[in-house]
């Protein structure tokens, strides 16, 4: 069985119609990456499985069972974290106490303070820091080391990408296999293609709010994806 | 001596004006909420006291452990029943509904306890004074106010800093959605915020009730002197409230230093003044927005 089932999943920003009939399956244990151009849904798919957007037709079925209406607060208790487009890092908490809030919930699990800061450790010396003074890469870090805090089952990662230096996005995208091996399945959306492509086994390209390509990145032809990202 | 003598006197009754001001501070800094029944909930406090006193008749301070916990209690239905559907829909209806909340306040004290003019009797301790020599005296009950008004605020400032649940509140206060994110319960927890307000406006309503008489229509005179704290301390400070209070007791003692007609008018005066040179109040915490 699938951790995480979205079903036929439309959503709506008033009038404005962001997904259609979406469906995406991710296996417990795997990376899986959405991609899609700007405004192709792909955030707005990652918002409607945390509970913090409604689907107005469809369903979301995690572990098995549909969340239905379930707020975003208790998704988090039953493992679902998100790491949001633009970090939404607590500007007036240092970095501890970003980490520490992330633990909110007390949810058991593998992850705490000492692992999360060895996974990332250009946070060791940041913690006393307040955290709006942080580059982007470091809030990037601080942002998926707070929702590991979590303990979460599946994270959600919206554009760990964005805006930073190359260097930094593979620092942070080495860490995965570490998160994946500790028993955390990843969901992750990103505009650029290849650093997303190299860390999943399964793959899905949005397009205008359709799914246009679904598979795993190694059986499909460079051709065939950016025919589907820019649906020519 | 007598200026000496205004300063301390002012400072004294800054620390009451500080307690005022705890509540109208904490849940603003929290949840940006302005809340206009904050004199009224102080004075509705006393009244609670007041029937707690009758019917046992025990002094007043032994009766503020009851009334926190009433209060605190009323303060998180309140919020969790009505308020909360108001902060999200911006600054005017949460405006509009505690309008109409201290509207009811006053008229529902009325019908209750008539306009007459109540007091809390604390017994001796309301007329005892310290002597400092050199013709310097101060009282004992305004003392022990300040001192509540530094514990009190003291130890919503250690909550804050140092618990889970004073961090899931800041964090609260910076990003709402993105506290959801990381599991809290916004509902829950401006619940828990508005509970701990009310719980700080039962001290100053006690504190109240025992400095001076009450009756109904004393809520609106409250609120703006626990206003003018907030606004010169620093919205969203809570050791800016602290020194707001005694700044706006000080400018008040020494407006009455000059002439007793000037009291309430010097501390107007010097909160126009701050609001024209310094609007962001002497204590401004980083990166409030701006409302």
């Amino acid at each position: 069985m699938s951790l995480l089932d979205v079903q036929a999943v439309d959503s709506f920003y008033d009038d404005l119609q962001a997904l259609f009939s979406v469906n995406v399956t991710v296996d417990e244990g795997t990376v899986v990456a959405i991609i899609g151009a700007n405004g192709s849904g792909k955030s707005t798919l990652l918002r409607v499985i945390a509970g913090l957007q409604p689907a107005r037709s469809g369903q979301v079925r995690y572990d098995g069972v549909p969340l239905a209406n379930l707020p975003a607060h208790e998704r988090v208790a039953r493992g679902i974290a998100l790491v949001p487009e633009g970090r939404r890092i607590f500007p007036s908490l240092s970095v501890l106490e970003n980490l520490k809030v992330g633990a909110y919930r007390r949810r058991p699990g593998p992850w705490t303070l000492d692992r999360v800061v060895d996974l990332f450790p250009l946070l060791r010396p940041l913690l006393a820091r307040n955290a709006a003074v942080l580059s982007g890469g470091e809030q990037q870090a601080l942002a998926i080391g707070r929702a590991l805090m979590g303990n979460p089952r599946l994270l959600l990662l919206d554009e760990v990408s964005l805006g930073l230096a190359p260097t930094i996005v593979r620092q942070l995208y080495a860490g995965l296999p570490a998160i994946v091996s500790a028993g955390t399945t990843i969901l992750l959306v990103e505009q650029s293609i290849d650093q997303a492509l190299a860390a999943a086994s399964g793959m899905y390209c949005l397009l205008e709010g359709r799914v246009a390509l679904a598979g795993p990145p190694a059986g499909l032809t460079r051709d065939a994806i950016s025919a589907a990202y820019f649906g020519i | 001596m007598d200026w000496l003598n205004a300063l301390l006197q002012g400072t004294l009754l800054g620390g009451y004006y500080a307690l005022l001001a705890t509540g109208l501070s904490l849940v603003f800094g929290v949840m940006r909420l302005v809340n206009l029944a904050n004199g009224d909930l102080a004075v509705l406090a006393a009244y609670v006291a007041l029937v707690v006193v009758r019917a046992t008749g025990i002094n007043p301070f032994l009766a503020i452990l009851p009334v926190i916990v009433v209060l605190a209690l009323a303060g998180y239905l309140l919020q969790r029943l009505i308020l909360n559907r108001t902060v999200e829909r911006g600054p005017l209806p949460p405006l509009i509904v505690t309008f109409g909340l201290a509207v009811i306040i006053q008229n529902a004290l009325l019908v209750v306890f008539t306009a007459n003019s109540q007091g809390l009797d604390a017994g001796a301790i309301e007329n005892a004074s310290i002597d400092l020599g050199n013709g310097l005296a101060v009282g004992l009950y305004p003392v022990l106010t300040l001192l509540v008004a530094v514990v009190t605020l003291g130890g919503l400032s250690l909550f804050l800093g140092r618990t889970r649940l004073g961090r899931a509140l800041r964090a609260a206060s910076d990003d709402r959605e993105a506290a959801s994110m990381v599991g809290i319960d916004n509902d829950h927890l401006y619940g828990v915020a508005m509970a701990i307000a009310m719980g700080t406006l039962a001290l100053a309503g006690i504190f109240l009730g025992i400095r001076t008489t009450f009756a109904p229509s004393d809520g609106p005179v409250s609120l703006i002197f626990a206003f003018e704290t907030v606004i010169l301390g620093g919205l969203g400070s809570l050791w800016g409230t602290l020194v707001g209070g005694i700044v706006l007791g000080v400018a008040q003692a020494f407006g009455n230093q000059v002439n007793p007609a000037f009291q309430l008018l010097a501390g107007h005066l010097v909160f126009l003044a701050i609001l024209l040179f310094r609007p962001q109040g002497l204590f401004p915490r980083a990166g409030v927005r701006q409302v």
